[in-house]
């Protein structure tokens, strides 16, 4: 169940801002730290990955969720935000769209967007949760992204069942490997072939992810050895303490442990490389973020710079500063962490 | 003093480098030199840590390694079998002193 479906206090972004600033916290405010690793102000350095979060309707309602998605989330983009998205792409040399959701592949314009963005020679990014790649309405879904190159981004926090289940709701492990098994038929991550399958691993739980060196390789004999499964990739993301992984810290008591941990592990070359500061967010109804997280806190781009799609200023938008706050020491936390894995 | 272990006193150990900070400080280099990647993994150092942890019954470690492992992406069934091993050599290190009990009784028995 989403938080919004139940009713949950933490539904609201504002409560979720509230939690996060409470002062009893006595953590350092996360500009000090830039401050003290002469980040501040922290500002973007250009564009070169456009993001968009085409909705939050999701086939499943995984416990971790930042975007609070979930069959009962109604929130889509609409064809005409999808157009301005695509013109922005035809008048700039952005080289990326990165989809996202929710199950981006839910939205109706999904393939129209994709269709338009590689016609303007794009490289499209597909985040894919693996089982909307099962589900019988979508039978022609993979075959669709593999004719057209598209990279899918895959979640699968983990290589066995019990993790993946426990975090993404029950019988996903076994539907990701049928995703995965079909995907690699099609030529998806084999060597030579084009088609670039990367996965994305995010701890079951309230740890930091471990490196990404060791663990791609853990996942790389296990998958092989238990499943026959090939990849390119794969990407280690930190749990964000905001939205159902932050109610999820404050009900089990880990919240407090987990902040300081966040804040003890701030790492100024993962600052300094965090992806805010090359890509551009997009939500459901055309508001402008620095990126999927602050867009969850319904924090939009500030400090001049114009906040929906239809007024993108190139100029202005690439060097914009960016919005902070202190779920922000989840990208700056170790080895860094973004929507292409550690950052240092 | 409500008792002898507190989960908030984990985050302190570094307080006892205070009174001997030349100390503190060598044992804080050799640790971390210790848990690098070498000839065994770190993931590998942080297991055969968990199981240490057990068999000293230190509440802090298992605390620790326990987060510490799963940092380094082991699962809980490899470091249930981590537990076994500290339990089976301890388990073993009582049983082997049986053949002094029997060494003992053997001298003194008819």
């Amino acid at each position: 169940m989403s938080l919004v479906s139940i009713g949950h206090p933490l539904a609201s972004a504002g409560e979720q801002l509230r939690v996060l600033s409470e002062p009893r916290r006595q953590l350092k405010p996360f500009e000090q730290s830039l401050a003290e690793s002469g980040l501040l102000p922290l500002t973007a350095t250009g564009i070169t990955v456009l993001q968009i979060n085409v909705g939050k309707l999701c086939n499943q309602t995984c416990r971790h969720c930042h975007v609070d998605a979930g069959p009962d989330r109604r929130e889509t983009m609409a064809r005409e935000t999808a157009e301005h998205c695509i013109r922005v792409l035809a008048q700039t040399d952005i080289p990326t769209l990165d989809i996202t959701g929710g199950a981006p592949e839910l939205n109706a314009n999904f393939r129209w967007i994709v269709e338009r963005a590689k016609t303007l020679g794009r490289h499209v990014l597909d985040r894919c949760n693996l089982t909307i790649l099962t589900v019988p309405s979508e039978a022609d879904l993979a075959g669709f992204l593999a004719a057209r190159e598209v990279e899918i981004i895959a979640s699968l926090p983990y290589y066995l069942e019990d993790e993946t289940d426990r975090q993404r709701g029950e019988g996903v492990f076994a539907k990701s490997i049928e995703a995965l098994r079909s995907l690699n038929a099609l030529g998806y991550g084999q060597e030579g072939s084009g088609l670039r399958l990367n996965l994305v691993y995010n701890p079951v739980g309230a740890f930091l992810p471990p490196a990404q060196a060791a663990i791609e390789a853990d996942f790389r004999r296990e998958l092989l050895r238990r499943h026959g499964i090939v990849f390119n990739s794969l990407y280690t993301i930190t749990n964000m303490p905001i939205s159902r992984f932050l109610e999820f810290l404050l009900r089990t008591g880990n919240y407090d442990r987990y902040m300081e941990k966040l804040v003890s592990a701030y790492n100024p070359a993962a600052a300094a490389g965090v992806m805010c500061r090359s890509m551009l967010s997009v939500g459901w109804d055309g508001t402008l973020y620095d990126c999927d997280f602050n867009q969850m806190l319904e924090l939009r781009v500030d400090h001049g710079a114009p906040a929906h799609i239809r007024d993108f200023d190139p100029g202005a938008l690439a060097r914009r500063r960016i919005v902070t706050g202190q779920h922000c020491y989840g990208c700056t936390a170790g080895a860094g962490s973004s929507c292409g894995g550690a950052t240092a | 003093m409500s008792g002898y272990y507190h989960q908030e006193d984990l985050p302190r150990f570094s307080e006892m480098g205070k009174n001997a900070p030349d100390l503190w400080k060598k044992f804080a280099e050799w640790y971390g030199a210790v848990f690098a990647e070498g000839a065994l993994t770190a993931r590998e150092k942080s297991l055969i840590a968990l199981a240490v942890a057990h068999a000293v019954q230190c509440p802090y470690c298992i605390d620790a390694y326990t987060q510490d492992c799963l940092e380094k992406g082991s699962n809980v069934e490899q470091m249930t079998e981590a537990v076994h091993v500290a339990s089976a050599i301890r388990g073993g290190a009582s049983l082997i002193h049986g053949l002094q009990m029997r060494n003992a009784a053997e001298k003194v028995s008819m």
